[in-house]
């Protein structure tokens, strides 16, 4: 499908999203108190069910992910952002495994969220928008894992704001997980990961065109805002190494610096074209709620405070897995879901991966990431029975 | 490791192959029991128990192609190691817990040791033995840091810190209250002895030993 780019002063077109919807008339009771109804759930799939239907991988994505993970992006035409370990004979094989990935809710691809219409006023939500929390996302999901008929997902899978939904998932629906793959995350966010969200945050409503949130209304786009937003975001998902290998110095199609604020260096070009590039497919307000359903995760918390109590009585094999250059999500973070996960005895293998990538890692090839998720659902797969295609 | 052991067919009756001193260390775990190895290397004894045994292992590994290689063989298996990594784990969480050839390389041996005997009914720990003939002989003839089969790296490379002879080791157990439930010594080329582990003879002639600890009450 074509779309055209949408200008700097024009509302995002309602679109045509490719792919399964479920509209759940049932209402939502989110963690703010708040009752959320109707709601839909956009969602794609590949693979086939099995007739036992034993064989579903939910997968969960980030912050600024989407439902397409192994298809070209609708918008930008780029290919899905887990298209390297999703496919026919890739570590999550299309053939033998049914695979679910579901926009969250409060996020911009088609499920409810905050640039929808309130069906009570006939306006964009707006930051009318209940706040969501990741347990909100989870929930949402759930209904979706009802409506498919899967008593049990195989496999819950995610990677940084998608490993906490994993983490919930087996949290509050530990029956309903057989396997569980954290990714590059934590049972919590720390203050520096809710300090760069707010920077973040008040880019985006320091933003003239942000209006309050009401930029619909105004037929406006808090484009600036939003892409100092991502760019501040996309530092903290790199590692220093990366950076510097990737641009060093290096100028800019120039000979010598400008003596002026021009993109001089190539690491500016970059994060102004990853800027420039995120506006094109994501909406500001669900940014806002999305990064703060973020900052509210403390799973320890909902839990007396302590961690280990979320996953107690737990029968969940886990692998978690982290990276040795994210400083956004520490290896330390995972390290202190595996000790609550040894603290109740569970089953858990935990691998840091080394790599000089950074966060951004568990969306890259990392040949020991994939044999490690390889060699784990191979042994998960094993153990419930499940049969190679 | 068997590349194609996920298939569904019966499993073949030729038994694993493995080292002789990991073969004893399994001797002594029933079938069936919960087992944490600690420092299982690429998993050998935990493939050996799950598949002969039919245990519910666990590993904890330092190396990261040593863990990678497990979970690559299905195997559940963390990062970590025993110094800072037992800590997290409830009294009595497993039946069996294994500490092989690892204990000279610990930090805090005495904390580990008293871990495990906390979070295992049963600790089984094996070591060089410091007080060998050979070592001895060496030290005392050649003036130099003793190298040998078991302790096979110069002094400036060794992983391991903290030596000791079977009787320093049976010493600390006395003192700490732990108990030995069984216990084999074995010569330079692996074979077990008939000796009385706490003698004099066995402190001067096995190699290593391996030891089944537990807590009274514990």
């Amino acid at each position: 499908m074509s779309l055209s780019v949408p200008s700097p002063t024009r509302a995002v077109p309602p679109l045509d999203r490719p792919g399964h919807r479920l509209d759940v008339a049932e209402p939502l009771a989110l963690d703010s108190g708040v009752t959320l109804a109707p709601t839909t759930i956009a969602y794609q799939t590949y693979g086939r069910l099995n007739p036992g239907r034993s064989n579903a991988i939910l997968i969960c994505h980030a912050l600024t992910g989407d439902q397409y993970v192994a298809e070209p992006h609708p918008i930008t035409g780029k290919p899905g952002w887990w298209d390297t370990l999703v496919g026919p004979g890739k570590v999550l094989d299309t053939e033998r495994y049914f695979l679910i990935c579901a926009n969250v809710l409060g996020g911009c691809m088609g499920s409810t969220g905050p640039a929808d219409i309130n069906p009570a006023t006939g306006a964009p939500w707006g930051l009318s928008f209940p706040v969501i929390t990741i347990a909100d996302m989870v929930r949402a999901q759930k209904h979706l894992i009802d409506h498919l008929g899967i008593a049990r997902l195989f496999c819950v899978i995610g990677g940084s704001m998608g490993g906490m939904q994993v983490l919930q998932w087996v949290a509050s629906y530990p029956e309903r997980v057989f396997a569980a793959v954290p990714i590059a995350t934590a049972a919590r966010h720390s203050a520096q990961n809710i300090a760069f969200h707010e920077v973040g945050r008040q880019a985006i409503m320091a933003d003239p065109n942000w209006r309050d949130g009401n930029y619909q209304e105004h037929g406006l786009r808090p484009e600036r805002g939003l892409a100092v937003a991502r760019m501040a975001a996309h530092i903290t998902y790199l590692s220093e190494q990366a950076l510097h290998r990737k641009f060093g110095r290096n100028l800019q199609d120039r000979r010598g610096v400008s003596y002026g604020f021009d993109a001089d260096f190539q690491v500016e070009n970059y994060l102004r074209h990853q800027g420039e590039s995120f506006v094109e497919r994501f909406d500001a307000n669900s940014y806002l709620y999305l990064s703060r359903a973020c900052d509210y995760f403390d799973l320890a918390a909902e839990h007396g405070g302590i961690l280990a109590n979320a996953f107690r009585g737990a029968k969940t094999r886990f692998c978690v897995i982290s990276f040795t250059s994210d400083w956004l999500y520490p290896t330390s973070e995972s390290r202190a879901v595996v000790h609550a996960l040894n603290a109740v005895a569970a089953n858990v293998s935990f691998v840091e991966i080394a790599t000089d990538k950074g966060h951004d890692a568990f969306l890259l090839e990392e040949p020991e990431f994939f044999a490690t998720l390889t060699g784990f659902l191979e042994g998960s797969a094993e153990h419930l029975g499940l049969a190679r295609a | 490791m068997s590349p194609d052991r996920h298939e569904a067919a019966p499993r073949q009756a030729a038994p694993i192959a493995i080292r002789e001193d990991l073969r004893l260390v399994a001797s002594m775990i029933d079938s069936g029991a919960r087992v944490l190895d600690i420092g299982c290397g690429e998993g050998e004894l935990l493939y050996y128990l799950a598949h002969e045994r039919d245990v519910d292992g666990r590993g904890m590994e330092l190396s990261q192609n040593g863990v990678n290689a497990c979970v690559r063989h299905g195997l559940p298996v963390i990062q970590g190691d025993a110094d800072n990594d037992l800590d997290a784990y409830p009294a009595g969480a497993f039946d069996y817990v294994v500490l092989s050839q690892t204990l000279p390389a610990t930090r805090n041996p005495r904390k580990v040791m008293q871990n495990l005997v906390r979070i295992a009914h049963h600790a089984i720990v094996s070591f060089p033995n410091f007080g060998h003939w050979r070592i001895r002989l060496d030290l005392l003839l050649r003036g130099r840091m003793p190298m040998t089969a078991l302790l096979s790296a110069p002094w400036y490379d060794t992983p391991n810190i903290h030596f000791c002879t079977i009787r320093d080791f049976l010493a600390l157990c006395a003192e700490d209250g732990i108990s030995v439930e069984r216990s084999v010594t074995l010569d330079r080329l692996g074979r077990p002895f008939s000796l009385n582990p706490s003698g004099t003879l066995a402190n001067l002639l096995a190699a290593q030993a391996i030891f089944q600890l537990a807590r009274p009450g514990g």
